[in-house]
């Protein structure tokens, strides 16, 4: 059969991620009320953060953000600005970050570790689609689905409680939406490199959860990154976290623009590829040690 | 008694059994103290760059953070596993609660209390004594009084929140995650001054989820500080809010349990 096979592949695995994407957004739309739960605990938590930051920027709490957004919040000179942020930028930080988050998955996550341990892997692996592409292909599609009703919520509440202050023009949208969907795969890319040390570990729930919480400080979720000291702004932008939330949401909001977004952007792209790259090397080491039981 | 007995075997050997994979134990242990640091690292990059946060300074707020998630977490490691019910209601682990003829919520407590929780306990420990150090406070008798009650009041406020929102789980099964923006929300809120939130969410968050008097107001009492919407003596309140608010749980949490249907099995 030799060369025709090569010639289906390609249409086939792309066939495949569609068909996975789909069943991963479809997957998700199931569960309507935990998604508006978990939109409603985003909201609550953008909520607190907005008025941490505004407080720690104007001195005034959260209501007060609001003529302050509404009188000029633009204009960023002045006493009105911490760490490049006025009152109005930081508050828009902390509702669009929420409102990434579903989507980003900066969560504890160990589906692929649950099958691991389960065994169910094996079934996985004998699949005709490659491993690493049918998840990518299924979080996309998780990804895809939670972005509106998981995120519509937070920043639709952000909007009317202390305003945002968001671009007028398209371009800031149209390279955000790229640097979201490359925030969604770097995020996949480390979440699959995680997991797949169920197959040296017995329980990854440590393992999971530790990388989840270095992601929520690292990512910039809790606190927006230049608010950092130096010494540990530098650790932070040395991991790929940032290129999970902060980059997208910078990126959305228009604090960088031209070429230092597009750069933020290639830098998302490789470490896409690097950590894809890394997962599939990890992969082959852990199949190799794969002892299937029974049969 | 025979109960106490009981509980003392179910505990052992909850607790032998958490020992048994030491690697993945200590995972668990990085996890938590990775969590603890985090919180820690957020508000110390806010004073990185501000001086004052809602009329508190950095010692003053880090004691705001450390006593709320001390109190928090000593809550949390008895009934913090409560936000598992909706998993409990759908797998039917409650059923099988119901028909041993030992008191349901005191099995739930004693189903899963967790070691590794403990380290984060340490950890803010360790951040109360820091900021309490830096804080150079002249020791009475009322201000050791005023500091556990505060601790044990606002374990309680915390244990009282978790048996809440456990008891809403009866009506809600799905969807129940809602909770969290209480349990976990409402630490959150706890851990910053008060003087963050515009007065009406702040009324809520002392009224009705009654956060502030886990960590902010102790502080403002025992430091003495100024606060233009409470006064001074309102941290005393701590322990009998504490007090009133798992009565009220538990109530909640006993008609729950007798008007509960079962989950189909």
């Amino acid at each position: 059969m030799g060369g025709a096979v090569g010639q289906v592949r390609q249409p086939t695995a792309l066939r495949a991620f569609a068909v996975l994407f789909s069943a991963g957004f479809r997957r998700y739309a199931t569960y309507r009320r935990a998604t508006l739960a978990g939109a409603f605990t985003n909201t609550v938590f953008g909520y607190v953060r907005a008025a941490v930051l505004t407080t720690a920027i104007t001195g005034a709490t959260v209501g007060a953000a609001v003529s302050a957004t509404a009188t000029g919040g633009g204009s960023s000179a002045g006493s009105g600005t911490v760490a490049g942020y006025t009152a109005g930028q930081a508050v828009t930080y902390a509702w669009i970050s929420q409102g990434l988050i579903a989507s980003v998955m900066l969560f504890a996550w160990n589906e692929l570790a649950l099958r691991v341990r389960t065994g169910d892997i094996a079934v996985d692996l004998a699949r005709p689609v490659d491993l690493q592409w049918s998840w990518l292909a299924g979080d996309l599609g998780r990804a895809t689905y939670l972005l509106l009703p998981r995120g519509g919520p937070p920043v639709l509440v952000g909007a009317l409680t202390t305003g945002l202050l968001l671009p007028h023009t398209a371009w800031p949208y149209l390279l955000g939406g790229l640097s979201t969907v490359l925030a969604v795969v770097v995020s996949f890319a480390g979440r699959f490199l995680v997991n797949l040390a169920a197959f040296w570990l017995t329980e990854v729930r440590g393992l999971v959860g530790a990388y989840a919480g270095i992601g929520a400080i690292f990512g910039g979720l809790l606190i927006p990154l230049s608010w950092f000291p130096d010494w540990l702004r530098v650790i932070a932008w040395s991991t790929p976290f940032p290129a999970m939330l902060q980059v997208p949401v910078d990126v959305l909001t228009a604090r960088v623009d031209g070429a230092t977004a597009v750069r933020l952007v290639v830098v998302q792209l490789l470490w896409a590829t690097t950590m894809l790259a890394a997962g599939r090397v990890m992969l082959r080491l852990a199949t190799r040690k794969l002892v299937v039981q029974g049969g | 008694m025979g109960d106490a007995h009981a509980y003392r075997v179910i505990m052992a050997s909850r607790l032998r059994s958490q020992l048994a994979y030491p690697t993945s134990f200590a995972f668990d242990v990085v996890n938590q103290l990775v969590y603890g640091l985090i919180e820690f690292i957020e508000l110390y990059a806010v004073f990185h760059n501000v001086d004052s946060l809602a009329g508190l300074g950095w010692s003053q707020a880090l004691l705001v953070m450390a006593l709320s998630r001390l109190a928090f977490q000593t809550g949390d490691l008895f009934v913090g596993h409560l936000d598992q019910m909706p998993a409990y209601l759908r797998q039917g682990t409650l059923e099988t609660f119901l028909i041993r003829p030992l008191p349901v919520l005191a099995q739930v407590i004693t189903s899963d209390i967790s070691l590794r929780r403990v380290s984060r306990i340490v950890l803010f420990g360790g951040f109360t004594a820091l900021a309490l150090a830096r804080l150079e406070l002249t020791w009475t008798p009322a201000a050791v009084v005023l500091l556990l009650a505060a601790l044990l009041g606002g374990s309680l406020i915390t244990a009282a929140m978790f048996i809440t929102a456990g008891t809403a789980q009866f009506w809600l099964i799905e969807g129940g995650e809602a909770a969290n923006a209480f349990t976990y929300g409402g630490a959150y809120v706890a851990q910053f001054p008060a003087g963050v939130l515009p007065v009406g969410v702040r009324v809520f968050y002392t009224a009705v989820l009654p956060v502030t008097f886990i960590g902010y107001l102790p502080t403002v009492t025992l430091l003495g500080l100024a606060d233009p919407l409470v006064p001074s003596w309102f941290g005393w309140l701590t322990l009998p809010v504490g007090l009133t608010f798992l009565t009220l749980s538990l109530a909640a949490w006993q008609f729950g349990v007798r008007h509960y249907q079962g989950g189909g099995g």
